[in-house]
C-alpha cells in the first residue's frame, strides 16, 4: 500500500521491540466482542492509483461543469478566472500540509499570510482590523450577531428581507437553541431593497441588524441610513457580502457605518467547488476586538528583535477559554484565505477596481439583452454583476429547461425560497468576466425558445 | 483600615465601607505576564463569589471572584494600557476595582496575611 | 521605470555580534535562507498580475448606482506574477511541513497528504460546479457525497451521517443539536452536557454555543473516565438534567476508554445521548465501530482520519454519524439515493412536510465537497484492508515510540498498558528551570517539528507525540535519537537548550508584546533603513 512505508518486517520486528506478542495485543483496551476480525466485508479492498482516478474521473464526467456551458449563476457563489499561478502556490507542500501555526519559529510562512491577509481584508471591507478567516460566509454571519450580542447585551437580531436564504437559515438554527430572537423577512419583488423595513424593526433591545450588499436580488441597500437608526438605537450594523468583488467598485460597508462586516470570500482565488471549502471574512471596528471569534495573527519580535508573526489574542478561544470562548471554531479555513489572499496581491487595489468594472459591465449587457427577450422583466434599478429577473412562469422550470440544453441560466428564487409562492416568477441571473457575448446570446435565444412554448 | 485574603488569591483593603480589590503577588506570579485586564462597570453589583473581571496571560484567562459584595464605584483604569502594572506592583499600584460594600459581615470568612501566607506556604 | 522598495523596508539583520564574525550579509539573507517583506513593503505596489480579457474602455457605471460608488480604488497593493511567485514561494519556505520532515502533533494527525486527492478534487466535473446547479447537472457530486456517505456509515456502524459541517467543531456543533433536537422533540428540557477534564476545548466551548451547561467530569489514574464518578453525576434514571456527555475514543491521553459500553449504557439509561468526539478515529478505523460501542453522534475530522490537507489551519470538514435515535434529526440538506438508482440532494425545496424532524441548516449549501473528494480518493485508494492496516501501523508506531523513550521521559500511564495511536509524555522528569516547552523548542533545531504540548490539561506540562502511520522505521528512528538527544540536554542541565530554537527562521517570539498592544494589521511604519546596503553605497 502505497502511503504506508512499514514493511511486514518492520512490524514484526518493532512488535518484537515493544514486547507484544501480535499487533492484537495493542488493541487490548478495545472490548473483544467489539473488535472487528478483519475488512468489514461488503467494501471495497485498495485499489491502484490509476484505478481510483478512473473511478473519480468517471463520477466528475457525470457533471456539467460551468466551463463546459453558457453560466450565469451566482447567490452567494462566483465564477471568476483565477489566475494559473494562484492554484500553483496554495499546491506548495510548505502551505498545504503544514498545520496551525502553533510554533512560530517554524510557522513565519503562514503567519506572515495570515497578517498580510488581515490587512487586505480590513482595507477592503472598510474595518479597522479582520481576523484569519472563518469557515464561510454563512457561518460569518452567525458568529457576527453572536459578537454584536456580546457587545450590546441584547438578544434580538434584525435580518434584511435582501440576506441569503441560507444565511437566514443557518441563522435562525443557531438562535432557536441560544435563545436569540430573529426578526426575519422574506425580500419583496420591489425595485430597491426595503431599507425603510429594516429601519422600523430596530428598538432598543436589537443587538444589530444584518443587511446583505449587495443584496440577495442584487439591488444595493443604503447602508448609511441604516447605520444611523442602528446607532441611534445603540445596536450595531452587521453588513454581509457574498460577492467581495463588488467591492471594487462599491464603498467600503465600514465607511458607511458597519460596525461588524462579514463576507463570503470564495470569489477570489477559490473555485466554486459545489459549494466548499469557502472562506469566511470577518472584520470590524478595533474597540470589539476582545469580542471577535476566530484566530488573529500579530505583529512581534524574536529573542532577536526581529520582526515576527504569531496567533495572538488567544484568551478569547476555546482551547484556552473553554465553555467561555467568544466562539467554538478551531480550524478554520486558512488555505482559502491563502488563495485569497494571493488572488488580491495578483490584482492589487486598482486591479480589483478594473475587474468590478468589467463584472458590471458584463451585467449591463447581459441585462439589456435580456430586457430584450419577450416576456422577460428586469426587476432592479441598480445591480453590480447580478439582477434579478421576472418571467412570465416559474422559473424553476425554465431553469430546468435551460439546462436540457445545456445552459446554467441562473438561480430561481423558486429553489431559494421554496414556500414563497409570489417569488416564483423570479430568477437571479449573474455575469462576471467570463460570461462572453457569444454566452449571453446563447442564454438570450434558449430563453426566448422555452418561453415561447410555455403557457402563459 | 484591614487588609483581607481569599483562597483564590484575591486580596480586599478595606476602608470604612469602601473596599479595593486586586490579586495578591503570588497569584500574578503564578499567571506570568498580564497581558490585559477585563474590569467590571463602574456602578455594577457585584455578590460575592462572582466572577466580576478576568486576568489574561497569553496562555491563560483567570475569572477574579469578588470577596464581597457591593456597588462597583471604581475601577484602575490605568490598567488599559499598562496591564503589567499587576505584574510590577500586584498589592498596590495594580488594584483592580473599588466597590461600596453592602454587607462587612461577610469578611468574616477571609484570611488574614498570616493566614494567607501560611495557605500559599502549603501551596 | 523601476522603483524597488520605495517603502525604505530592510530585512532585520541577525543576532548582534555577526557583523564581527564576518557573517553579515548586505541584503540581510544568507544562501537559501531568505528574509521577506510584507506585500505592502514591496515595490512600489501598483503593478498588477492579471491581464483582463476586454479591449476597449469599460462602460460607465450605471447612473443608479452612482450614490454607492467608492471614491478611488481600494488601497491594495498590486505585484506582477513573477513578483507574487516570488513572494510566496519566499514566505512558504519558512514553514514547517508534513512534506518536509515528520510532523508529530498528538491529537491533531497530521499524516502524509496524497497528491492524487488533489488532482481528481481539480477534476472540472468536480471543482468548476456551483452548488445552486439544476440537480439533473451534478449527479455525479451526489454520488461522490452518498459513496463517502456510505464509507463513513459502514466503517463506524451508525444509521446515518450529516455531510454538511464545515469543520471538527462545526461537527460537534451539529451532533449536539441533534441531541438538543431530541430532548425537544420529547419535551425534555435538560440543559447540561458532561465533558471530561481531558477533553479538547472544543467539546465544552461547543456545548455552550448550543446552550448547554458545561459540567466536567473527573478521570481516573490511568488517564481514562472515571465511570463511578459519572454515573453518580448521572443520577438515577428519567429526572436526570444530563443532556448529554461529550467523550473522545480514543481520548486526548491517546488511551482507549475500555469502559466505553458501560459509560454509554449508563447514559442511555439516564435518558442521555452520548457524543463521541471522532478527532482519534483513525486510531481505531476498521478494527471497532463506534457504533458497537453505545455512541449516538461522532463527529470525523477528514483531515485526520482521511488525509484531507490540513492547508496551515484549514479548511475542514466534520461530517457526524448518527444513531437511529438521532438519525431523524440531521440538518438540511441531505443526499439521499431513491428506489430506481437517482441520487439527489433534499433541500428546504425538496424536503417533505411529513419527514425527519430536521434541526435545520447548518451552513450555506451542501458541505466541503473539496474534502469529500479528497477523503474518497484516499478511502477508495486504502480501501477495507488498507484503512484497517492504517490503524494498525498507527497504533504500532506510536508504542514504539513509548516505549523508546521510556527512561528518558516520564510516561504518566505508560505503565497501564499499551497506548493507542499517540504517546503522551509529562515533565515530571525534567530538572528544575527546564519544561515542556524547551523539549520542543530544541526539537525545532533538531529539523522536527515539535509534539503537541500542554495539551491535555490533566497531564503537568504534558507532550503528546502522534507519529502517524506515515513514518517509516527509520524515520522514527531518527525522530526518537532526537527527543532523546532533546531530553538528555535538559536532563543535563544545558542551558543553551533554553535559548532554542537558534536554527529556525525565527528565534522564541514575543508572545506577551503581541498580545499587550495587538498589531493586526499593517500599519504602514517604514523602518528606518539599516546598514546602508551595497546599491545605496555603489554609486550606480
Amino acid at each position: 500500500m502505497r502511503y504506508l512505508p512499514l514493511t511486514p518486517a518492520d512490524r514484526a520486528e518493532m512488535l518484537g521491540l515493544i514486547g507484544a506478542a501480535s499487533i492484537d495485543d495493542l488493541f487490548s483496551d478495545v472490548p473483544a466482542e467489539a473488535r472487528l476480525s478483519g475488512p468489514i466485508a461488503g467494501l471495497p479492498m485498495h485499489a491502484s492509483e490509476m484505478a481510483v482516478e478512473r473511478h473519480m474521473a468517471a463520477l466528475a464526467a457525470k457533471n456539467l461543469s460551468a466551463g463546459a456551458a453558457p453560466f450565469f449563476l451566482g447567490a452567494g457563489a462566483y465564477r471568476h478566472h483565477i489566475p494559473a499561478s494562484v492554484d500553483h502556490l496554495i499546491q506548495r507542500g510548505e502551505f498545504l500540509t503544514a498545520y496551525t501555526p502553533y510554533q512560530p519559529e517554524i510557522a513565519q510562512g503562514t503567519l506572515q499570510v495570515l497578517f498580510e491577509f488581515q490587512t487586505q481584508v480590513a482595507r477592503l471591507l472598510g474595518t479597522d482590523i479582520a481576523n484569519a478567516s472563518m469557515y464561510d460566509g454563512s457561518t460569518a454571519c452567525w458568529e457576527a450577531i453572536a459578537m454584536a450580542g456580546r457587545v450590546t447585551g441584547r438578544k434580538r437580531a434584525v435580518l434584511s428581507g435582501g440576506l441569503h436564504p441560507h444565511y437566514v437559515a443557518s441563522v435562525q438554527t443557531m438562535a432557536r437553541f441560544t435563545g436569540d430572537t430573529i426578526d426575519a423577512r422574506t425580500p419583496k419583488l420591489d425595485a430597491a431593497p426595503d431599507d425603510a423595513g429594516v429601519i422600523a424593526a430596530i428598538d432598543g433591545e436589537t443587538a444589530c441588524a444584518v443587511v446583505q450588499y449587495p443584496d440577495i436580488l442584487g439591488r444595493i441597500p443604503d447602508l448609511a441610513a441604516i447605520a444611523a437608526a442602528t446607532q441611534a438605537a445603540g445596536a450595531l450594523l452587521v453588513v454581509v457580502v457574498t460577492e467581495p468583488v463588488a467591492l471594487g467598485l462599491l464603498e467600503a460597508p465600514g465607511k458607511l457605518g458597519a460596525d461588524i462586516v462579514v463576507g463570503e470570500g470564495q470569489s477570489l482565488g477559490v473555485g466554486l467547488q459545489f459549494g466548499g471549502p469557502y472562506l469566511g471574512l470577518f472584520g470590524c471596528r478595533e474597540k470589539f476586538v476582545r469580542q471577535m471569534p476566530g484566530r488573529l495573527t500579530g505583529q512581534t519580535v524574536d529573542a532577536d528583535g526581529r520582526r515576527g508573526f504569531v496567533l495572538t489574542l488567544s484568551t478569547r478561544e476555546q482551547h484556552i477559554r473553554r465553555e467561555k470562548a467568544t466562539s467554538n471554531i478551531c480550524t478554520s479555513s486558512v488555505l482559502c484565505a491563502l488563495a485569497f489572499s494571493i488572488h488580491m496581491t495578483l490584482l492589487g487595489g486598482e486591479g480589483l477596481a478594473r475587474l468590478a468594472a468589467i463584472n458590471h459591465g458584463r451585467a449591463q449587457a447581459l441585462a439589456a439583452r435580456l430586457a430584450g427577450v419577450p416576456g422577460v422583466r428586469l426587476l432592479n434599478d441598480a445591480w453590480f454583476n447580478e439582477f434579478t429577473v421576472l418571467l412570465p412562469g416559474d422559473a424553476r422550470e425554465v431553469v430546468r429547461a435551460l439546462a436540457d440544453r445545456q445552459v446554467l441560466g441562473g438561480v430561481s428564487l423558486g429553489r431559494l425560497y421554496p414556500g414563497v409562492p409570489e417569488l416564483r416568477r423570479g430568477l437571479l441571473v449573474t455575469a462576471t468576466e467570463t460570461a462572453t457575448d457569444e454566452d449571453i446570446e446563447t442564454l438570450a435565444t434558449a430563453l426566448g425558445e422555452i418561453l415561447e412554448g410555455m403557457p402563459a | 483600615m484591614s487588609r483581607y485574603f481569599t483562597r483564590d488569591h484575591e486580596w480586599i483593603e478595606v476602608e470604612g465601607d469602601t473596599g479595593t480589590v486586586g490579586i495578591t503577588d503570588y497569584a500574578q506570579g503564578q499567571l506570568g505576564d498580564i497581558t490585559f485586564v477585563e474590569l467590571p462597570a463602574a456602578g455594577q453589583a457585584v455578590k460575592k463569589g462572582d466572577s466580576v473581571s478576568v486576568v489574561d496571560s497569553v496562555k491563560a484567562a483567570s475569572d477574579i471572584y469578588t470577596p464581597a459584595s457591593g456597588a462597583v464605584t471604581d475601577v484602575n483604569h490605568a490598567l488599559a494600557d499598562e496591564p503589567e502594572l499587576v505584574n510590577a506592583d500586584a498589592e498596590a499600584g495594580g488594584w483592580l476595582y473599588r466597590l461600596k460594600l453592602s454587607d462587612p459581615g461577610e469578611l468574616g470568612g477571609l484570611m488574614d496575611r498570616a493566614g494567607y501566607e501560611e495557605y500559599v506556604g502549603g501551596l | 521605470m523601476n522603483a524597488p522598495n520605495t517603502s525604505g523596508w530592510r530585512p532585520a539583520m541577525g543576532p548582534a555580534g555577526d557583523a564581527e564574525a564576518g557573517l553579515a550579509t548586505a541584503s540581510g539573507d544568507r544562501g537559501l535562507m531568505v528574509e521577506e517583506p510584507l506585500i505592502f513593503e514591496l515595490g512600489a505596489g501598483n503593478g498588477c498580475g492579471v491581464d483582463f480579457d476586454q479591449s476597449g474602455p469599460e462602460p460607465l457605471p450605471l447612473p443608479s448606482l452612482s450614490r454607492f460608488l467608492r471614491k478611488s480604488a481600494p488601497a491594495l497593493p498590486g505585484l506582477s506574477e513573477p513578483d507574487a511567485m516570488r513572494h510566496y514561494t519566499r514566505l512558504s519556505r519558512q514553514n514547517y511541513a508534513i512534506d518536509l520532515g515528520p510532523f508529530p502533533l498528538g491529537s491533531c494527525t497530521m499524516k502524509h497528504n496524497p497528491r492524487l486527492n488533489e488532482k481528481t478534487a481539480r477534476l472540472p466535473g468536480f471543482a468548476d460546479i456551483h452548488p445552486l446547479q439544476p440537480q439533473q447537472t451534478v449527479r455525479g457530486a451526489f454520488e461522490v457525497i452518498h459513496q463517502l456517505a456510505h464509507w463513513l456509515i459502514t466503517l463506524t456502524g451508525m444509521e446515518a451521517v450529516a455531510m454538511s459541517p464545515k469543520a471538527g467543531a462545526h461537527g460537534e456543533l451539529c451532533g449536539l443539536l441533534c441531541i438538543r433536537a431530541a430532548h425537544d422533540a420529547r419535551g425534555s428540557a435538560r440543559r447540561v452536557v458532561l465533558v471530561p477534564e481531558s477533553a479538547h476545548g472544543t467539546n465544552p466551548a461547543t456545548a455552550a454555543f448550543a446552550g448547554y451547561r458545561v459540567e466536567s467530569i473527573p478521570g481516573t489514574a490511568d488517564g481514562r473516565v472515571d465511570l463511578a464518578a459519572l454515573k453518580a453525576r448521572l443520577g438515577g434514571g428519567r429526572d436526570s438534567d444530563v443532556a448529554g456527555v461529550m467523550i473522545t475514543n480514543p481520548n486526548t491521553c491517546g488511551l482507549f476508554e475500555r469502559d466505553m459500553r458501560a459509560i454509554s449504557g449508563a447514559v442511555h439509561a439516564a435518558g442521555g445521548y452520548v457524543y463521541c468526539d471522532g478527532a482519534n478515529f483513525n486510531a481505531i478505523v476498521g478494527k471497532v465501530r463506534p457504533g458497537d460501542l453505545g455512541i449516538d453522534a461522532m463527529h470525523i475530522n477528514l483531515h485526520k482520519t482521511f488525509s484531507t490537507p490540513h492547508g496551515g489551519g484549514g479548511p475542514g470538514s466534520g461530517p457526524v454519524v448518527l444513531s437511529a435515535a438521532l438519525a431523524p434529526f440531521a440538518p438540511l440538506p441531505f443526499v439521499t439515493r431513491d428506489t430506481d438508482g437517482t441520487v439527489r440532494l433534499v433541500e428546504e425545496e425538496d424536503a417533505p412536510a411529513d419527514g425527519p424532524q430536521t434541526f435545520g441548516r447548518m451552513a450555506a449549501f451542501h458541505g466541503q465537497m473539496g474534502m469529500f473528494t479528497r477523503a474518497l480518493t484516499y478511502i477508495l485508494s486504502h480501501g477495507a484492508d488498507g484503512l484497517r492496516q492504517v490503524a494498525e501501523d498507527a497504533v504500532l508506531n506510536a508504542n514504539y515510540v513509548l516505549r523508546s523513550l521510556d527512561g528518558v521521559l516520564d510516561a504518566p500511564f505508560g505503565g497501564s498498558g499499551p497506548c493507542m495511536h499517540e504517546a503522551l509524555f509529562s515533565d515530571a522528569g525534567l530538572p528544575e528551570g527546564f519544561s515542556t516547552l524547551d523539549i520542543a523548542k530544541g526539537l525545532i533545531d533538531e529539523g522536527f517539528h515539535p509534539m503537541t504540548i500542554y495539551f491535555p490539561l490533566v497531564v503537568h506540562g504534558a507532550m503528546l507525540v502522534e507519529p502517524t502511520e506515515c513514518e517509516s522505521r527509520q524515520g522514527l528512528d531518527r525522530l526518537i535519537a532526537s527527543l532523546r538527544a532533546v531530553a538528555e540536554r535538559a536532563l543535563a542541565g544545558d542551558e543553551t537548550l533554553k535559548s532554542a530554537p537558534r536554527f529556525a527562521p525565527r528565534r522564541r517570539l514575543d508572545e506577551t508584546r503581541a498580545a499587550r498592544k495587538p498589531v493586526l494589521t499593517w500599519q504602514g511604519h517604514v523602518q528606518p533603513p539599516a546598514a546602508p546596503s551595497l546599491s545605496e553605497t555603489g554609486g550606480g
